[in-house]
């Protein structure tokens, strides 16, 4: 049978606030235990919430991102259950009202696009954190991620492949990033995905019974965990078993997906209104201050790249994959002030190469876009060739200094001066004399062999196309 | 001085007849002599107490002077107060040392008055006559064999016993004027939203409203003053000018329109209890107010509401009592769940787990909405009874509870019977009006309230009426026997 694996996607973005979501305490990463756990934090008897108009911000500009709904008023809602890192015994989420509500995200999979349907994105608070082991024979309890800002963004079931939705997971995460809502630090737990997948027979219409895989921290992991569960899920179905709703753990070391203790009954989570909480009421004029602070969207940026410097779409899709490598191109052509072409070229290549090699990002490039730019100058104006690019970006790369001072100390500049060359030529002619009769006899391939003697007798500073002309002239 | 006004005890200290030490140990002495019998404070620190009335003579001294600075006030034990114990009137929170201040206690605190200690009350003020704290029954002043009526009942028997100048209480469905009926004071439940519950120990939070217990109007005006005022650590207080409650006191009742619900007066209430308030309502006649007839039809639904909502709130609210952070935690456990399920056995009593599960039932899936929404939708319903009633009267008057103190142990084993005691009250919790009660007089030998129920934000108007009714009667000055 021919099988379909149907993907959802929800995921937990922790919003770049300064203070948590319902007070004033700090959600600095790496703090020591508890001591970003405020009175709220820890619920105190008495303590009340007062929700952090940051959060609605970073919410309302998500909002605007996927083109969504944003909602007039939306509630506030208790979710019930008893976890000792839950303290007050109630998580403060969305439950029927949310925020955001029905958008989209167009991500690109190999050469095809494809759309993601966004159901709502909600806003709640994160919980606190059991340490266990800490202390012989007992567990500790971190209560500074208790009330950290998230917004949980969920998805419909719309993708049919493990690359479709590490695509769509990438596209979100680069998106959460470029609005300045999330810091995308996966390791830390900024950006969170729980992957929704059930499989059907390919053509049906009916949803398979879906396993929800929890915490996924890198793209790597989402890929291997949901072709792993995929092939799990068919495998079961076509042993004839049958698959059961559960949430389900990726183990890394394994490449393995297993359910978790199953409960025996789903958790009744009593939700309802928090009382302590208004209705989130969200005006017009709110969401037109949004906008206004709202940075260019890579769709928009994109277009902008291909109208203003003539990129084309791929090239343009590719430098807009990130605002950071955006605003690298940006400031590459803005001190190299040539054809846009050449530095996306270099910036999608050689530079991307080396990054990726190295593990880095765009912003720590040891080779900076006035860097680069200063490079790229060099070559455009004929002082050096491609060939010798390639070598003095390298050596800008491991730290020895800029292009211009890398040319002159490896003596790398190209020699244009005709003279010389003419000087070269003679001297490669006179030295090869079998070359030039078999080039004269019509073996085109002779021609090749004595550009190659020039360069070689320049030390490969010659400039190419100076050589080849030169050369032609004297064989004619 | 035990029975003078905050207004005559400001102006005795500002004068420098009585200090504000003098007048703290007049009460601590009281306090020691009678407490021990009416267990009226959980809580009594002298030290404490005593250190802020030398910095409140301080303050005196220098001219520093509020309304009520150096008076002596009785806490309700709900309000968080920074180093104080804070019970609740709980085992679980019988070790519980509150690290802040509610916004209730600040506010006290600025105003340089003094802390005289936590009163009793029923156990996370779930309760009408006091008898389910964790730290005993609480007597009632007049009779010693009665309650004092709940969850206030603390403040309630201190104020009729003179055991402080005045106190606090809150009310989520009658907590304030229940007790202030049945111990013969005054007591005032603001609009919602009016003082901060930032700090208040949640039992309902969207009826919880703190308000002031004193002897008469005026000393409940010059304590409103003190608590009301947005609070940006609550979301639910309201943004309003600051306003002074004392500002309408002496204005004249010439018509003044009282509207009498026919449902205050129907079976249910005592006979003598209604001979009280209908003579206090021709008095109000004779002060040149008229009075009409109204209806409020759904108050018979207000009890079955009120008992959805406050414990579908209370058992989330009650939630975070589970004896990992701070609170009662049982000594032996085999793991987490035994330690919650132990821990809060121990820790709550019965009243506090009845509501508890009565609200997580109402709350759980299938339910939900045949409850708790439905509920909601009364609760509408309700307010509007009060928006039509307001169309035709300016205020509203009636008992405060059906009948007079009852005997200790009486009800307790009848839920349902207790819980009609707030029959009269409960409905303004839920419209979120403000209500008041004050002392109408006394059908055998024990205290009688009337109780005054004003549109929202009509504060003033409402002490304004009392204190005209006040300026003629004497049954707010009158103390129980054997307590002079």
């Amino acid at each position: 049978m021919q099988w379909e694996v149907v993907i959802g996607l929800e995921t937990h973005t922790q919003l770049k606030t300064n203070t948590k979501i319902f007070s004033g305490a700090s959600i600095k990463y790496g703090a020591e235990p508890n001591t970003q756990a405020d009175e709220v934090s820890i619920a105190l008897p008495g303590v009340l919430p007062v929700l952090n108009a940051e959060a609605v911000r970073c919410a309302i500009k998500f909002g605007l991102a996927v083109n969504a709904e944003i909602a007039p008023r939306s509630i506030f809602a208790r979710k019930n259950y008893f976890y000792p890192d839950l303290p007050k015994g109630y998580q403060i989420s969305q439950y029927e009202l949310p925020v955001v509500g029905k958008g989209s995200l167009t991500v690109q999979v190999g050469d095809q696009e494809k759309t993601v349907r966004i159901t709502r994105a909600h806003l709640e608070e994160d919980a606190g954190k059991s340490v266990h082991g800490a202390q012989e024979g007992m567990s500790g309890i971190d209560l500074n991620r208790a009330g950290t800002p998230l917004l949980e963004i969920v998805t419909e079931p719309d993708m049919r492949s493990a690359a479709e939705a590490v695509a769509y997971a990438k596209k979100l995460h680069e998106l959460v990033q470029w609005i300045d809502i999330c810091d995308g630090n996966m390791q830390e737990g900024s950006f969170r995905c729980d992957v929704n997948v059930s499989v059907r027979p390919k053509g049906s219409e009916k949803l398979g019974t879906r396993r929800e895989i929890k915490n996924l921290n890198s793209f790597k992991f989402m890929q291997q965990a949901i072709e792993y569960e995929t092939q799990w899920q068919i495998d079961t179905l076509e042993d004839g078993g049958t698959i059961h709703q559960a949430t389900v753990l990726f183990n890394p070391d394994t490449g393995e997906t297993r359910a978790m203790r199953s409960k025996e009954e789903a958790n009744d989570y009593r939700y309802f209104p928090d009382p302590d909480l208004l209705p989130l009421a969200i005006s017009p004029a709110d969401i037109d201050a949004v906008k206004a602070n709202m940075p260019e969207l890579p769709e928009a940026m994109k277009s902008r790249f291909e109208q203003q410097y003539g990129l084309p779409a791929y090239d343009a899709a590719a430098i807009t994959a990130s605002k950071a490598m955006a605003d690298y191109f940006v400031a590459t052509i803005q001190a190299f002030g040539g054809e846009a072409k050449q530095a996306s070229n270099w910036v999608m290549g050689s530079l991307s190469a080396k990054l990726n090699e190295a593990g880095l990002d765009i912003i720590n490039s040891p080779v900076s876009a006035q860097a680069l730019a200063g490079l790229l100058k060099r070559i455009a104006d004929n002082t050096i060739s491609g060939k010798m690019a390639k070598d003095v970006f390298e050596a800008m790369w491991a730290g020895e200094g800029d292009a211009d001072t890398i040319i002159a100390k490896k003596g790398l500049k190209q020699v244009s001066d005709s003279g010389a060359i003419e000087a070269i030529v003679d001297q490669v002619l006179a030295a090869n004399a079998v070359m030039v009769a078999e080039y004269k006899a019509g073996k085109e391939k002779a021609f090749n062999g004595l550009v190659g003697q020039c360069m070689k007798a320049s030390q490969g500073k010659a400039n190419p196309a100076q050589v080849n002309e030169i050369l032609k002239k004297k064989l004619a | 001085m035990i029975n003078a006004s905050l207004k005559e005890m400001a102006a005795a200290l500002s004068a420098k007849k009585i200090s504000s030490v003098e007048l703290t140990q007049l009460f601590l002495a009281r306090i020691k002599s009678l407490n021990p019998d009416l267990n009226a404070y959980i809580t009594l620190d002298e030290a404490r107490t005593l250190a802020q009335a030398k910095l409140a003579d301080v303050r005196i001294a220098k001219g520093d002077v509020a309304p009520v600075t150096g008076i002596p006030f009785a806490q309700k034990d709900i309000f968080c107060a920074k180093d104080w114990r804070t019970t609740c009137g709980s085992r679980m929170l019988e070790n519980f040392i509150a690290p802040y201040d509610a916004h209730v206690i600040n506010q006290f605190d600025h105003a340089g008055a003094v802390n005289l200690g936590k009163t009793n009350m029923d156990e996370f003020a779930m309760g009408s006559s006091n008898e389910t704290s964790y730290f005993g029954k609480v007597k009632n002043p007049w009779d010693t064999t009665r309650v004092p009526g709940g969850s206030s009942g603390g403040s309630a028997a201190a104020i009729a016993a003179r055991l402080c100048a005045a106190a606090t209480g809150t009310d989520t469905g009658g907590s304030i004027r229940q007790p202030a009926s049945l111990c013969g004071f005054t007591g005032l439940k603001p609009t919602y939203g009016v003082v901060s519950r930032y700090g208040m120990i949640a039992f309902a939070s969207s009826l919880d409203q703190a308000g002031p217990m004193a002897k008469s109007a005026e000393d409940c005006a010059v304590m409103l003053n003190v608590m009301a005022g947005f609070d940006e650590r609550d979301s639910t207080s309201l943004q309003r000018d600051k306003e002074d409650y004392t500002r309408d006191l002496n204005k004249p009742l010439a018509g003044l329109k009282i509207g009498l619900p026919k449902e205050y007066f129907a079976e249910g209430l005592s006979a003598e209890v209604a001979t009280v308030v209908q003579e206090a309502i021709a008095h109000y006649r004779k002060l040149g107010a008229e009075t009409v007839d109204i209806s409020l039809p759904n108050t018979q639904l207000s009890i079955p509401v009120y008992y959805v909502i406050a414990p579908a709130e209370a058992s989330s609210n009650l939630s975070r009592y589970d004896g990992v952070r701070y609170g009662h935690r049982a000594a032996e456990y085999t793991d987490l769940l035994d330690m919650y399920c132990k821990s809060r056995a121990e820790g709550f009593g019965a009243e506090v787990k009845r509501r508890i599960l009565i609200g997580t039932y109402v709350l759980s899936a299938g339910y939900y909405d045949a409850y708790y929404l439905k509920a909601q939708q009364i609760r509408r319903l309700i307010a509007q009874d009060f928006e039509e009633a307001f169309k035709h009267c300016d205020i509203i008057m009636g008992p405060s509870a059906p009948g007079t103190a009852f005997k200790i142990g009486e009800k307790a084993d009848d839920p349902v019977s207790m819980y009609l005691q707030d029959i009269y009250t409960i409905a303004v919790n839920l419209a979120g009006l403000p209500g008041m009660s004050i002392p109408a007089g006394f059908a055998n030998k024990l205290p009688v309230g009337l109780q005054i129920i004003g549109n929202y934000f009509d504060e003033a108007r409402m002490l304004n009426v009392a204190h005209a009714y006040q300026q003629q009667t004497d049954w707010h000055k009158q103390m129980p026997e054997g307590m002079e």
